[in-house]
């Protein structure tokens, strides 16, 4: 995807690199808080030279594994959504900017005058837009590692098409060819959804194996490791009983090294995440997914269609059984507002799938807890 | 870390462009790539002067074309989107043999093509007579921030050993009988991938503390600050002047 010379226009790419370079410059004071504050020691900003460095050449060499996809092909990682989640955003977009800086210095792959646009579109908004999904999915999910693997498997799912997305908006702003927005739009998003795929699982299994060997060099997990409970048995607990006694509130916060006082195991010490917060979260997400984001998507038909009609091949199709149920098409009858229409569709969609997914949930629930009253009802009926 | 350490894209040499203070060098590069992007695409002439340039460029250079030529395959993807523009474009049609073709659409394939291969062209000239240390040097003169540099310089330095790295990783795979066929073996190349990211992380922190040992502050002692004379200015400036006069006359014509 590294755009070359000459495919946007000068004053969107000039444009996009003035973007691209207050956003380097703002990174750089960022990555140098990130880098700062972990490991032994704890240096200063003098860390961020050698660790950044080292992460880009990270970057640089993993983007030559190969990941086999099936005989003969292979592709292979883009790193945005992985670094940002190892290292963090601003190290992030560091990194990969200067990824792409040096191969374009030095490997002539993307041009000097489209670095702007390449920074832009590979190292900015992959990076943000990873990291900012990644951070609320692990708010929401509960704190386990199997949510961070997944959180980054999500991330790295949407950040490969928005990108696409965002060098589609730059190639409407200033395309110097004469394809018409929706082709290209519909190619890039079509293609580089089956990448993102790919970039999916195998960051959300890189990430993992990190995890599982050094879970805080992981940046996105940082605030999520417990904190180290010191346990003893009960048997040498009691000499020093009352000195246990402000154990629940010392089971919360990090326990010093010095105080180590035997601190007696209490159950739901810890917060315990209310599940009504965690599904009302979920609800306005896929609300505003479903209504937000088909407001922008549905105004464009999608790739299949459109080739349909392209074709004439819709001509010869049969009308479909509910073509005058309330929701054809995605979109409510009688509202005039195409992309209105469409948000409003996609949330009573959700809301219809919410009802069903609830339904089943509660008949199950319910049904689980009949077959254990039975055995208590029928004894008491024996009595 | 110093001798050796040359990379294959630096083509050893003595001429005169390989002569020329870094500096000079890129700016021309980037003077030239912007004037070629701003000519008008219906010169094709023009387009043809400045491969005569970049062809002139080479010669004093005396960098082969067949290394020239070797190089400029990286550009191939976008030439496959190139050639399938006629394709997809719209406006009106020409008919070629059996196939019809968008006008506009074969013209912005030529455009993308021209650009593409010119820009590619000269940074390619610019990585072959340019040592990768000089490189960095010449970006920080030309006021690139200087801990944007270090990065891009560390990366460099450490882009072999972490590579090499790699392979490692990847012989030790194969002498244990693994070969990874399809998406099923993807979790043990992740392994690796997070081993490596973890090896990368660990040898930044070890060398971080090497160099604070060693008296490291935060900046890199500038050993050398040659500023470039005139004379090696204007040497520079001769290919992006003659370039323009071609723009110009684009423009015109």
């Amino acid at each position: 995807m590294h755009v070359p010379d000459g495919f946007i226009n000068a004053p969107v790419s000039a444009a996009t690199g003035a973007l691209a370079a207050t956003a380097v410059a703002v990174s750089l004071r960022g990555a140098r808080r990130e880098l700062a504050g972990t490991g032994q020691g704890g240096g200063g900003a003098e860390r961020t030279a050698p660790l950044a460095g080292l992460v880009a050449a990270f970057i640089f060499a993993v983007q030559m594994l190969n990941f086999p996809v099936a005989a003969g092909t292979s592709g292979h990682l883009l790193g945005g959504a992985l670094a940002a989640i190892l290292v963090g955003p601003y190290t992030g977009v560091l990194c990969v900017s200067v990824v792409l800086l040096m191969q374009g210095v030095l490997f002539a792959d993307g041009g000097l005058t489209a670095l702007g646009v390449n920074i832009t579109d590979m190292a900015i908004v992959t990076t943000v837009v990873a990291y900012a999904l990644f951070r609320g999915l692990v708010k929401v999910l509960p704190r386990r590692r199997r949510s961070v693997t997944v959180a980054s498997f999500v991330a790295a799912l949407v950040s490969v098409p928005a990108a696409a997305v965002a060098f589609t908006g730059m190639y409407a702003l200033g395309g110097t060819a004469d394809v018409s927005i929706g082709k290209v739009f519909t190619a890039m998003v079509g293609v580089h959804v089956l990448i993102g795929m790919g970039e999916a699982v195998i960051t959300a299994l890189t990430v993992g194996a990190v995890m599982a060997v050094r879970p805080d060099l992981v940046y996105g997990a940082r605030g999520l490791a417990r904190p180290l409970e010191l346990r003893t048995s009960p048997l040498t607990a009691p000499a020093s009983a009352p000195a246990s006694a402000p154990a629940p509130a010392a089971a919360a916060e990090p326990v010093p090294a010095t105080a180590a006082k035997p601190v007696t195991p209490t159950p739901a010490a810890a917060p315990r995440r209310s599940v009504r917060k965690v599904w009302l979260a979920g609800l306005a997400a896929a609300l505003v997914c479903a209504g937000g984001i088909s407001y922008y998507a549905s105004a464009s038909p999608d790739g299949l269609e459109k080739v349909a009609h392209d074709q004439g091949i819709d001509k010869n199709t049969k009308k479909h059984a509910t073509e005058d149920s309330p929701l054809a098409g995605y979109s409510v009858k009688d509202i005039g507002n195409a992309r209105l229409a469409g948000g409003l569709a996609g949330v009573i969609g959700v809301g219809a799938t919410l009802a069903v997914g609830t339904g089943v949930f509660v008949v199950l629930r319910r049904r689980k807890a009949e077959g254990a009253a039975p055995a208590a009802g029928v004894a008491g009926e024996r009595a | 870390m110093g001798a050796g350490h040359a990379h294959k894209l630096y083509r050893h040499g003595h001429s005169p462009v390989h002569a020329l203070p870094p500096h000079c060098k890129i700016a021309a590069v980037f003077c030239f790539v912007l004037i070629v992007v701003s000519t008008p695409r219906e010169a094709v002439w023009a387009f043809g002067l400045y491969a005569v340039l970049i062809a002139a460029v080479a010669g004093v250079a005396r960098i082969p074309a067949g290394f020239l030529l070797k190089r400029l395959l990286i550009e191939v993807p976008f030439v496959a989107f190139a050639v399938l523009m006629p394709f997809v474009a719209e406006g009106p049609r020409v008919q070629v043999g059996w196939l019809s073709l968008s006008v506009s659409g074969l013209w912005g394939a030529w455009n993308i093509l021209a650009k593409g291969t010119l820009g590619v062209a000269a940074s390619v000239l610019l990585a072959s007579t340019t040592e990768l240390r000089e490189l960095l040097l010449g970006l920080q003169r030309l006021r690139m921030p200087p801990l944007l540099v270090q990065i891009a310089s560390f990366m460099i330095r450490y882009g072999d050993v972490i590579t090499d790295e790699m392979r490692r990783m990847r012989i030790a795979r194969l002498s244990r009988g693994f070969e990874a066929r399809g998406v099923r073996h993807w979790g043990v190349l992740a392994k690796s991938a997070g081993a490596l990211f973890i090896r990368s992380y660990e040898r930044g922190e070890r060398v971080h503390l090497a160099m604070v040992s060693r008296g490291y502050t935060g900046t890199m002692p500038v050993l050398s600050d040659a500023a470039a004379g005139r004379a090696q200015w204007t040497r520079a400036a001769l290919l992006p002047l003659s370039a323009l006069a071609v723009c110009l006359l684009g423009w015109t014509l």
